[in-house]
């Protein structure tokens, strides 16, 4: 069973890739783009569903860095066998 | 007494910390493997820099995990001294012996020039020998330096005197030109609450013969090693 | 399931008729399609030097200080004394740097060091020579450049970084040849002890043969039959001939590598680079005299469904051959779980002279070691000598603003500062840097050994462009002048000559002539040459790069205090310009950058005067009456006179009188005779520099003094003044507002 983890920069920390990205997109042309926040995603492999709560202390304390990052746990929508 | 001087697959400054403290300072000091579970036999621990386990998923977050920094945790709370240089320094952050944590630098490039440390407090074992104000030159090489901690533990830091090297000028001011990745504030180095425990992202194991521009590093070295003997003593 | 050889085959594995019927002779039978890959890339162009083995033959290989001569091993080894040598190559990685610039230098900052530790040294120290097209400006071409720059750049911090190994010199020239086709030139240079010194031959039948390191996978696919033909639109799609490299792993590897070496359990290694499995397997054996027999099913592999042919051609990097004395090979598994890293026993080392390949159990490849190792056809290129380039002189040139073409060169970026790039270099890991990158040479404090090391990179692709021979001349003469400079004595050369595409006879001429320049200049100068890497089908849709024999040397200092800097260092100083004024204006950075002219006679080297410049130079540094020293190259007298002022710590003025006031000052500024430094000394020193310089018949001229705001040139008459900010800011910003704009 596959789980995502998306990890994201906090509002608060200055995330100068996003910046960077940002940047290049107004010189793309893409005038209305207003800010852009760069972070990355997780893709954990399961053989049996996994317990929920280790599931989140894995995030807290390997995944991501609650200092400056927050994470959010995506499950497939359609469970398939 | 002896140095122990941890060894993380990927730590690139671990000989250039052991040398510091062998040829440098001329005190005993040793490798500890990741490996291995205790840091019995030793008085203070070394986190060199470097690029353990490739700085991968982010920089210290893999090394923390492995068993020689559980044994370093524990001693770090009875009150061993511990010096995390670098990424050293980052592995302290996400291992919790140090609040907040280092991002990318604000330039986006990695960069590698020598700076000036402005010393902000004496009471610690690494800065017993300096007074508050002293500059030290000495450089920086990192890509992920920027330091970065809430409003709430910034001031909790200055407000406890926990700030203990911040990048400056020549002249002392703590301008932005002098600040070399964005760091909140300058700061370059802190300490946790009981004072025994040190980070900092420049690098004394680089500045301890004069052949290499600067001998300021070896003061820190000097500092730990005094402390060292006097707690011996008592 | 066997593949049937076509012709439309064998071409596309790079191989001629004739190659193909020497192959079938040397193997009285037809290669299978598998043999036939391994072929392809022992005997291409990058792995056999067919078309260049007999130019090479020309270098100077030996001397009383050359332990490994160049040919014998991965890299060539030199004495530096008191049971210590050095170990250093520089190589190229051009093409897939041209395709993927980020990886593309990475892996080539990889390979090489691998090639160092190989030996048995420990790698202490890397330069990069880097040429790109013009950075500057908004055209297309332009930014492609940018790009290209900024990826190689990226990619060496990347490599070089992580793995903990300082930059800590080099150079990097701008120019239109290179466009589309840049060079990416890497150095390395490692440290063992005599009895450390280990081959890369497989030894001693019945040994153990293991493979260590990064699991293989697709990478690269036959890259060294790719960098065999020139780069075209096309090309572009062979992505998967380029490599990726990490160097985390290249870090745990060096590590086990030394670890295991220190074991004494190696009875031989070999690093797996271009054609990987293949060439290791095969070079070991023919060097050790013996075979070496292998299974596929055995290597570690990463990807599922590897055939064996992708097997043998995989360019995974990270990973090492080791021949094993027998019975030690817990050794092996000792350290390597160490350092988690995956090991395989894949063979042994045989008797009777094959390189056998077996995919469990079943023979895939079977063909004799030296054949693929040594007995690839020796080619002999045709050669067309074009029409020597006449001299310059000045009256044809017109009149500038001697005071704008200043700024102008200064800002030229192949002349300008290159902060913005080594800044992103780890230049102090290791703890040894002595003289960061910026000065004529970097100079570097290997602690184990107790020595002071020199090490610099010169090739002027102008200069060679239009008199390849004198060209070589002089970068081998520059680079010896560099490490004078420096406070050294000159060891070793290793050389990376880059060049188009070998089956033009113009082509082929300016390689000829270039490694003649070269071997004749080391003669001279009583340099070996250890070894090095050649690269050919230099070209894009637009023509050849110029050609560019590129120059790394390594050289000595005896004492610390002869260490010496090139910016000056104290006001009331006096300066001196030891050598000739000169007035050569041919193929001059001022020529080209001003008027926009690359053509003209280069400057001629008289070996006589240039020796006797750099013995006298060494001979004033010995005594101790040198505060800096600067040799004049690209800009002339001119911008060596503004780097001494601007480059250092402490920038300060200077105030010089030169020539006489009939001489037009761009001449005196910006002619690019050779054999001239620029030395400041303190007042109490001078009479004492004139008079070691007098009893040497080394021709001086007192120029100035060292002080003031401005640097100001005169010729008696006219007088020229810039202000030493607006030099630095010019000098010192130019690169990075280039690469600042999209």
């Amino acid at each position: 069973m596959k789980v995502r983890v998306v990890v994201m920069p906090k509002q608060s920390v200055l995330d100068p890739q996003g910046v960077a990205v940002r940047n290049a997109l107004k010189d793309l042309g893409l005038q209305t783009v207003e800010s852009v926040r760069v972070g990355k995603v997780l893709e954990l492999e399961f053989t049996t569903v996994p317990d929920e709560q280790r599931l989140h202390e894995i995030c807290r304390d390997l995944l991501s860095n609650p200092v400056i990052e927050d994470y959010a746990i995506r499950y497939p929508s359609v469970v398939t066998m | 007494m002896k140095i122990a001087v941890l060894q993380f697959p990927g730590s690139n400054c671990d000989q250039d910390c052991l040398r510091a403290l062998r040829d440098g300072v001329r005190v005993e000091a040793d490798y500890l493997w990741h490996k291995d579970r205790s840091v019995l036999g030793f008085d203070a621990v070394v986190l060199p820099g470097g690029f353990s386990y490739g700085d991968y998923l982010r920089c210290g977050a893999i090394a923390r995990f492995s068993p020689i920094m559980k044994a370093v945790v524990s001693a770090a709370k009875d009150g061993m001294p511990v010096i995390g240089i670098c990424n050293g320094f980052q592995i302290l952050c996400e291992a919790g012996l140090l609040p907040g944590a280092l991002i990318r630098n604000q330039s986006l490039h990695f960069v590698c020039q020598p700076v000036w440390l402005r010393t902000e407090t004496a009471e610690t074992p690494f800065t017993a020998k300096l007074e508050k104000g002293r500059l030290l030159r000495m450089p920086v090489a990192h890509g992920e330096g920027s330091y970065f901690a809430d409003s709430q533990t910034l001031e909790i830091l200055e407000s406890q005197d926990r700030v203990v090297f911040r990048y400056a000028d020549e002249l002392g001011q703590t301008t932005s030109e002098s600040n070399p990745n964005g760091s909140f504030a300058n700061i370059a180095g802190i300490c946790n609450q009981e004072r025994n425990v040190l980070g900092m992202m420049p690098h004394p194991d680089r500045a301890w013969d004069r052949r290499l521009g600067s001998e300021d590093g070896k003061l820190l070295f000097e500092s730990l090693v005094a402390n060292l003997e006097l707690a011996a003593v008592r | 399931m066997a593949t049937a050889i076509t012709p439309g085959i064998v071409r596309s594995h790079g191989l001629n008729e004739e190659e193909f019927e020497r192959i079938r002779t040397a193997l009285g039978r037809n290669p299978n399609f598998t043999e036939l890959g391994v072929f392809s890339v022992m005997w291409s162009e990058h792995c056999s030097y067919k078309n260049t083995r007999l130019e090479l033959k020309k270098f100077p290989t030996t001397g009383p200080k050359v332990l490994v001569k160049a040919g014998e091993e991965n890299a060539g080894v030199i004495d530096i004394g008191d049971g210590w040598a050095v170990a250093f190559k520089m190589e190229s990685h051009n093409h897939p740097s041209a395709i993927e610039p980020f990886q593309g230098a990475a892996t080539g900052v990889g390979g090489i060091i691998r090639d160092i530790f190989t030996m048995g040294a420990r790698p202490v120290l890397l330069l990069d020579s880097l040429r790109f097209g013009p950075i500057h400006g908004g055209s297309s071409p332009a930014r492609k450049n940018r790009r290209l720059f900024a990826g190689v750049v990226a990619g060496i911090a990347h490599y070089g970084n992580c793995i903990g190994i300082p930059t800590i010199g080099g150079e990097i020239y701008f120019d239109e040849s290179y466009e589309g086709n840049p060079l990416v030139n890497v150095f390395c240079l490692g440290v063992l002890r005599h009895s450390e010194i280990v081959r890369g031959a497989a030894k001693g039948v019945g040994n153990p043969v293991f493979y260590v390191g990064s699991e293989t996978g697709r990478d690269g696919l036959a890259g060294a039959a790719f960098a065999s033909r020139d780069l075209t639109e096309e090309s572009k799609q062979d992505r998967p001939a380029v490599q990726v490299g990490d160097p985390f792993k290249g870090k745990l590897l060096l590590e086990a590598c030394l670890e295991l070496l220190a074991s004494g359990s190696v009875a031989g290694i070999q690093d797996m680079g271009a054609a990987g499995l293949t060439c290791s397997t095969c070079e070991t054996a023919s060097r050790g005299g013996t075979g070496v027999q292998i299974d596929l099913a055995l290597v570690p592999q990463r990807e599922q469904g590897m055939s064996p042919y992708e097997i043998l051609l995989s360019e995974s990097q990270e990973r090492m051959l080791i021949i094993v004395h027998r019975g030690q090979e817990e050794k092996v598994r000792e350290i390597f779980e160490k350092w988690d890293l995956p090991y395989a026993l894949v063979g042994e080392v045989t008797g009777d002279g094959m390189m056998r390949v077996l995919d469990a159990g079943r023979i895939e490849v079977e063909i004799p070691a030296d054949i693929l190792a040594n007995e690839a056809p020796i080619y002999v290129r045709e050669v067309l000598a074009p029409q020597r380039p006449e001299r310059v002189s000045i009256e044809e040139i017109p009149q500038s603003d001697a005071h704008e073409s200043l700024i102008e060169l200064l800002a030229h970026p192949t002349i300008a500062s290159k902060n913005w790039v080594f800044r992103q270099y780890d230049q102090t890991v290791r703890a040894g840097t002595i003289v960061p990158p910026g000065s004529d040479a970097g100079v570097f404090y290997v602690r184990e050994a107790n020595k002071i090391l020199a090490v610099t990179s010169d090739c002027n692709g102008l200069y060679c462009k239009l008199d390849p021979r004198e060209g070589a001349r002089i970068a081998v003469a520059e680079a010896a002048r560099n490490l004078v400079c420096s406070g050294a004595a000159p060891l070793a050369v290793t050389d990376n000559l880059n060049f188009g595409n070998p089956y033009r006879p113009e082509i082929f001429w300016q390689l000829r002539e270039a490694v003649e320049g070269l071997a004749e200049a080391c003669r001279k100068f009583n340099i070996p040459v250890t070894g090095g890497n050649v690269s050919l089908y230099n070209q894009n849709p637009t023509g050849a790069v110029d050609p560019t024999p590129t120059v790394g040397m390594v050289g000595v200092v005896a004492q610390e205090s002869w260490i010496t800097q090139q910016s000056f260092r104290n006001r009331g100083d006096v300066i001196f310009l030891l050598g000739p004024i000169g007035d050569e204006m041919g193929a001059t950075h001022y020529l080209k950058v001003v008027h926009g002219r690359k053509e003209g006679l280069p400057p001629r080297l008289n070996f006589e005067l240039e020796l006797r410049v750099q013995e006298t130079l060494g001979s004033l540094i010995r005594h101790g009456l040198v505060q800096s020293a600067h040799d004049c190259s690209e800009g002339g007298l001119g911008i060596a006179l503004a780097e001494c002022c601007i480059s250092g710590e402490r920038r300060v003025g200077a105030g010089v009188r030169i020539g006489n006031p009939s001489d037009r000052m761009d001449l005196l500024l910006f002619n690019e005779t050779q054999s001239r430094v620029i030395i400041s000394a303190s007042q109490e020193n001078l009479e004492a520099v004139e008079k070691l310089c007098a009893a040497a018949d080394a021709p001086l001229t007192l120029l100035g003094v060292v002080g003031g705001p401005d640097l100001v040139v005169t010729n008696g008459l006219e007088s020229l003044s810039w202000s030493i900010p607006e030099l630095y800011e010019t000098w010192y910003s130019s690169i990075e507002n280039a690469m600042s704009s999209r």
